[in-house]
C-alpha cells in the first residue's frame, strides 16, 4: 500500500511537472503578448517594454520558468527591478491583469466550480446509473427502449442548447427560479441550503442531461452483461430474494466501469466545466481560464491548467483505490 | 425407478398412486427467438427416490441443463415456456409461484454448476457466499452461519476451514472451489440435488476426488441425486439409473446396468462406441457421423433417425415419417423402432 502511495505520487509530481513545462511553453510561443496587454491602449513602445520588465518577460525563457517553479516551494518577490512586492507561499505567480496574487484568484473560483461539480455529480450519478439499471432489468421492453432513446437525445443535446433552453423555460417564462448569482458559492452561506439548490440546479440539470445518457448506455450494458454471469444463477439457486441478487450480486460485479467513467468525469468537471459555467455566468475555474487565456494572463491560465491536471490524476488514484475497494482480485497484496 | 412412459398413459394408468420422491412427466421446455420457437426439451418423463442417483447423458444441445434449470425454476421470469409437470414433495415445481419456488431453491433442492470460477461471485470471500445460502433459510445470527459454513467447508475436505473460509474464489484451485460449490449446495442439506457437469471443468485426478464426495455425502443425507454429464465414465460410477437424452427428448432409460450391458436404441450404442478404449483398433476414434437435428425444426419421424444407420432394418421410411412411442419393458425403456431382436443383432455384429 506504502508503495502504491509512494509510485502514485511520483508520478503525480513528473506529471504537474510536464504540464507545467509545456504550458508555459505554449504560451511563449502564442500569438499573444501579455506586456501589450497588461500595458494597456494607447501604449507606447517605451511602455510596453516596462510592463515586459515589471512581469518579467524580458528574462529567458528557462529562467522564468524555474522561477515560476520556485514559488511552488517558497515565497519569492515578483515585478520589476526596484517595485518589487511579496509573492507569498504558495506563490503562483500574479495576474498580469489584476496584479492579484493568483492563489486567491483561485480560492475565490474554486467553491463555485465545486458546488456546480458536486450537485451535476449526484444529480447525473443517480439518474444514469438508476435508468441504467431498469433499463437492464426490463431489457426489450418499451420502458427500456424509451430510457434507451431518451439517452441518445441526452447525449446529442449540446450544452449551450440544453443550457439556454432551460434559462428560457424556468427563468424566462415561468420564472420558477432565479438567474444565477454569483453571491451564492456554497450551501452554509447565509442565504442556505435552498438559495444554493435553486442557483444551481439548473447548470446541475443541463451538465446532468449531457452526462447521465452515456452513464445509462454503460450501466445498462455491464448489467446485462452481469445478470447473465454465472454467479447470478448461483444466486438464485441458492433462494436469495430478487433484490439480493439484482444489488448484491449484481449491481456490484456490474458498476467496476462506472466508477472508473465517475472518476474520469470527476477530475474533468473539477477542472472547471468552460462552457456551462459561461452560460450560467457562473465565476468558476473554467469561467476564470477562459477570460485569462483571451487576455493573456499567464499566471492564471497555468494554474488553473495545473489544478486542472491535478484533479484528473488524484481522480484516477481515488478510481484504482475504489477499485480495489470493490474487486479483491485487484486488491493490492 | 426411473421410468420412460407417455404422460397420457401414466396419468390414466394411476400409477403415479404410490408418489414417488420426484416425478416429471411430459416436462417441455421452448424458447421463442426470433428465427422461430426451440423445443429445448421434447416431453421428458422420469422418476427419483430419495437415496437415488440418476444420470442425465447426452450431447451438448442435447436439453440437459435446460431441464436442470426448468426443474430449479431458473427459467422463471425468462422467456422460456415450460409446460408438463415435475412433482416433487407433492408440489408441482412448473406451476409453483417464483416466491414459493424461492423457499425450495437451496433449502430443499440444491444445484452445483458446471464452472465453479464463474459460478462463484469474485467479489465475495468462498466463506461469505456459503454463509449466505445458510442464512436465506434458516433463522441464525451471522456467528452461527459462519459457524455452519465452516463445518460445511470441513465436512467437503477444505483443510483448515476456518481461514479459507475468508479468502475469495480466485485463491482457491479448481477442485477447492467445486469443494465450495459442493459445500454452498449442501449447506441446507436439500433433499434433492441436481448437478449439472459437476466434474467437466476439472482435472482427470479431481474429478474421481469430487465424484466420491458427492456420493459420500449424499449416503449422509439420503437425498437424491440428478447428474448432468456427458461423460459415461462418470454415469457408470456413480448412477443408479441413466437417462440418455437427444433432441431434447429421452431416448433411452433404465438402470445403469441394462444401458451398459443391454443398449437397446442405436443412439446409446453410438455414444458408447465412440468413447475411446485402452484397446480400440490402431487409435481411431468411431464418432456418431451427421449432426444433431435443429431444435428449431425437429424432423417428423424418429429424431435420430436422419443419423442411424439402422433406419432401412425397419423399413418403408418408418423412421423418418413416424415419431416412435416409448416402450418399457421391465423399467428399461426407449424410443426406437428396432425391435428387441432387431437390436440384439446389432449389438453382437459390432
Amino acid at each position: 500500500m506504502m508503495t502504491f502511495i509512494l509510485r502514485r505520487t511520483g508520478s503525480l509530481v513528473l506529471l504537474l511537472a510536464a504540464v507545467s513545462f509545456i504550458t508555459f511553453t505554449l504560451f511563449q510561443l502564442g500569438p499573444s503578448d501579455p506586456a501589450a496587454a497588461a500595458c494597456g491602449q494607447e501604449c507606447t513602445p517605451e511602455r510596453v517594454a516596462e510592463a515586459r520588465v515589471a512581469l518579467g518577460m524580458d528574462q529567458p525563457f528557462l529562467v522564468q520558468y524555474i522561477d515560476y517553479i520556485r514559488g511552488f516551494f517558497s515565497s519569492r518577490m515578483i515585478g520589476a527591478p526596484g517595485a518589487q512586492t511579496l509573492c507569498e507561499w504558495p506563490c503562483l505567480g500574479k495576474s498580469f491583469q489584476t496584479n492579484e496574487n493568483v492563489a486567491d484568484i483561485i480560492g475565490r473560483s474554486l467553491p463555485y466550480t465545486f458546488s456546480m461539480a458536486i450537485g451535476a455529480l449526484v444529480l447525473w450519478t443517480i439518474t444514469g446509473v438508476g435508468l441504467g439499471l431498469l433499463a437492464a432489468l426490463r431489457k426489450g421492453t418499451p420502458v427500456d427502449k424509451f430510457i434507451v432513446g431518451a439517452a441518445s437525445v441526452g447525449v446529442s443535446l449540446p450544452i449551450p442548447v440544453t443550457g439556454l433552453f432551460l434559462l428560457l423555460l424556468f427563468v424566462n417564462q415561468l420564472h420558477l427560479l432565479p438567474f444565477t448569482t454569483n453571491e451564492i458559492n456554497s450551501p452554509f452561506g447565509p442565504q442556505g441550503p435552498g438559495a444554493w439548490v435553486a442557483n444551481y440546479l439548473l447548470p446541475w440539470i443541463a451538465l446532468a442531461v449531457l452526462f447521465s445518457a452515456s452513464y445509462i448506455r454503460v450501466t445498462r450494458t455491464n448489467m446485462i452483461e452481469t445478470f447473465g454471469e454465472d454467479f447470478i444463477r448461483t444466486a438464485r439457486a441458492k433462494g436469495l430474494a430478487p433484490r439480493t441478487v439484482t444489488f448484491k450480486h449484481g449491481v456490484r460485479a456490474g458498476i467496476t466501469p462506472v466508477v472508473t467513467m465517475l472518476g474520469m468525469d470527476i477530475g474533468l468537471l473539477l477542472g472547471g466545466a468552460v462552457l456551462t459555467e459561461q452560460i450560467f455566468s457562473v465565476p468558476g475555474l473554467g469561467f476564470t481560464a477562459v477570460h485569462a487565456a483571451i487576455s493573456g494572463d499567464l499566471p492564471v491560465t497555468m494554474a488553473i491548467t495545473m489544478l486542472a491536471a491535478f484533479f484528473v490524476i488524484v481522480a484516477n488514484v481515488a478510481v484504482d483505490l475504489a477499485y480495489a475497494a470493490i474487486d479483491p482480485r485487484v486488491r493490492l497484496q | 425407478m426411473t421410468q420412460l412412459q407417455t404422460n397420457t398413459a401414466s396419468a390414466t394408468a394411476g400409477s403415479t398412486a404410490t408418489a414417488a420422491f420426484l416425478e416429471v412427466r411430459g416436462l417441455t421446455v421452448k424458447f421463442p427467438t426470433d428465427d422461430g420457437v426451440v423445443s429445448a426439451v421434447n416431453g421428458m418423463d422420469f422418476a427419483l427416490d430419495r437415496g437415488q442417483t440418476l444420470g442425465i447423458v447426452g450431447e451438448s444441445g442435447s436439453g440437459k441443463s435446460v431441464t436442470s434449470q426448468a426443474l430449479m425454476g431458473l427459467l422463471k421470469g425468462t422467456s422460456a415456456q415450460v409446460t408438463g409437470q415435475a412433482v416433487f414433495q407433492g408440489k408441482d415445481l412448473v406451476t409453483l409461484p417464483e416466491s414459493a419456488m424461492r423457499q425450495l431453491r437451496g433449502r430443499n433442492i440444491g444445484m452445483i454448476f458446471q464452472d465453479p470460477l464463474s459460478a462463484l461471485h469474485p467479489f465475495y470471500t468462498v466463506g461469505h457466499q456459503i454463509a449466505e445460502a445458510y442464512l436465506v433459510h434458516n433463522k441464525a445470527s451471522k456467528k452461527q452461519a459462519r459457524a455452519a459454513a465452516v463445518d460445511m467447508l470441513g465436512r467437503v475436505g477444505i483443510p483448515s476451514p476456518e481461514q479459507r473460509y475468508d479468502e475469495y474464489p480466485h485463491h482457491f484451485s479448481g477442485g477447492m472451489r467445486q469443494r465450495a460449490m459442493i459445500a454452498m449446495a449442501l449447506i441446507c442439506e436439500p433433499e434433492l440435488l441436481i448437478a449439472d457437469e459437476p466434474t467437466t471443468a476439472l482435472d482427470v485426478t479431481v474429478q474421481a476426488q469430487i465424484l466420491d464426495l458427492m456420493s459420500e455425502l449424499q449416503e449422509e443425507t439420503n437425498s437424491a441425486l440428478i447428474l448432468i454429464t456427458h461423460d459415461l465414465g462418470v454415469v457408470a460410477e456413480v448412477c443408479d439409473d441413466v437417462l440418455v437424452m437427444y433432441g431434447g427428448q429421452c431416448v433411452e432409460s433404465g438402470p445403469v446396468d441394462n444401458i451398459f450391458y443391454d443398449t437397446q436404441h442405436p443412439y446409446t450404442l453410438g455414444l458408447l462406441n465412440s468413447m475411446p478404449t485402452l484397446n480400440s483398433a490402431a487409435g481411431q476414434l468411431n464418432p456418431i457421423p451427421g449432426q444433431p437435428p435443429s431444435l428449431l425444426d425437429l424432423p417428423r419421424g424418429c429424431i435420430f433417425s436422419a443419423r442411424c444407420q439402422y433406419a432401412e432394418l425397419v423399413g418403408d421410411g418408418v423412421c423418418a415419417s413416424q415419431r416412435p412411442e416409448p416402450r418399457v419393458d421391465d423399467g428399461h425403456g426407449k424410443r426406437c423402432h428396432l425391435s428387441g431382436p432387431q437390436i440384439v443383432t446389432i449389438r453382437n455384429s459390432r
